[in-house]
């Protein structure tokens, strides 16, 4: 059963709950009115309701990593593959939210074309800054994963009744010291969403946080405010990334951030220790932290249902 | 007694040559560790060479502050040299952790002491 008008049911905490254990973490995001509100996913069903557009996203397989936070990435990652193939509702794509590779060689390129060429629905990359580490930066990249894309690599479609927008923000990660989307994606940003309707909900997916996660990381990018000021008339705006190797979700008015699991291996919690490093969990724990997510789109309600997926539940 | 003699020689000459081979090319190392360059800020004579060596498990990079040059990924062991021809300073960050800084302060060439 759909919770339609938002008010929860008596035993809404305990489904919730129930959900929780089932999805590992899922929240509504929904717009009444034009106020967005979100709720906890009440009904595990919700995720399979008639009338809804599936769609995943995996991120941060970091094929060649090989150290001891996760020796075996290529199983990790083979095992998320069959996790996606095997949803309840088939996703119409996959989005990859970068760092596809830990060096951007063209043999950990190959180790990705095997495994991801495992997924069955299409998939639509975005880089990470791990993956344009070549002498021309991407060159390897868009050898290994070719796609129609505008410039320097942004590019956007129209599916299930929403506005998708590839963005790259890592190819002056170095210089800028954050994730950069630069004037000439800003510029073609305007262009793009240009004859769309304000009530389209628009879906970004790219590497690094476009909200300042903990920029003393390089956890944020510089000049998001000028593209969410581009997006501002929009009712419902959906950022879909990668990068922190951990699950962070935040609304801001129109606005709500995800941060995705890595297939590869867990990261500290903003500022918790020296630097980002991998972080080295005991075994029986690594699983927990690894995984993939579903986001379902609600026909005519302007809904996105994002369902946070690791491989074990803590 | 000769067997000692032997390892003695060989880590005697290993020890010596190693800081004059640094020494003729006007060399320098900066040692990555713990996500930050040490020294963070070196100095080396125009001509001079420096080389990165990276001693942490995660892989760094080093980007020229004004894009003049950036390295490929240095992985755990792996090292990257360039040489400076130019006087002045120059930044540099890691293209993977950019809160990762250091720079390369280049002096004038060394000329010989004049003789009397």
């Amino acid at each position: 059963m759909r919770n339609d008008d938002h008010q929860p049911p008596p035993n809404a905490r305990r489904k919730a709950l129930k959900c929780m254990a089932w999805a590992g973490g899922g929240l509504v995001w929904s717009l009444v009115g034009g106020v967005p509100r979100s709720l906890l996913l009440g009904d595990a069903q919700a995720a399979t309701a008639a009338g809804t557009f599936h769609f995943a996203q995996i991120s941060d397989n970091h094929f060649g990593f090989n150290k001891d936070a996760n020796p075996d990435v290529v199983s990790s990652a083979k095992e998320c593959v069959t996790r996606i193939n095997g949803l309840p509702s088939s996703p119409a794509f996959v989005l990859h939210t970068g760092d596809i590779t830990h060096l951007s060689k063209p043999a950990e390129f190959d180790l990705a074309q095997q495994v991801l060429g495992g997924l069955r629905a299409p998939v639509f990359y975005t880089p990470g800054e791990h993956d344009v580490l070549d002498e021309t930066p991407g060159a390897n990249y868009r050898k290994a994963f070719p796609q129609k894309t505008m410039g320097d690599g942004w590019y956007s479609f129209d599916a299930g009744g929403a506005h998708f927008i590839a963005l790259i923000n890592v190819l002056d990660f170095a210089t800028s010291g954050l994730g950069a989307l630069g004037a000439a994606q800003l510029e073609w940003l305007v262009s793009d969403v240009k004859g769309l309707s304000s009530s389209t909900p628009i879906v970004i997916f790219t590497h690094i946080p476009m909200w300042s996660v903990y920029p003393q990381w390089g956890w944020g990018t510089g000049d998001a405010p000028q593209a969410f000021a581009t997006l501002k008339r929009f009712g419902s705006i959906t950022v879909l990334n990668g990068h922190i190797h951990q699950v962070i979700q935040k609304v801001e008015g129109h606005v709500s951030f995800h941060t995705a699991m890595s297939t590869a291996y867990p990261q500290p919690k903003p500022g918790e220790g020296p630097a980002p490093s991998p972080l080295k969990l005991p075994a029986d724990k690594l699983r927990t932290a690894l995984g993939v997510r579903a986001i379902d789109i609600v026909a005519g309600k302007g809904q996105l249902v994002v369902v946070n997926d690791p491989l074990e539940l803590s | 007694m000769t067997r000692l003699a032997l390892i003695l020689g060989v880590a005697l000459t290993g020890a010596l040559l190693t800081p004059l081979a640094l020494a003729e090319d006007g060399g320098a190392t900066v040692t990555i560790h713990n996500y930050a360059y040490e020294p963070p800020v070196i100095t080396i004579p125009k001509g001079g060479k420096v080389t990165w060596i990276n001693k942490d498990d995660t892989p760094h990079t080093v980007v020229a502050t004004d894009k003049q040059f950036r390295s490929p990924a240095i992985d755990t062991g792996d090292s990257f040299s360039r040489t400076y021809n130019e006087v002045g300073t120059f930044g540099y960050v890691c293209g993977l952790h950019p809160q990762m800084k250091g720079s390369v302060v280049v002096t004038p060439e060394v000329t010989a002491a004049p003789s009397y």
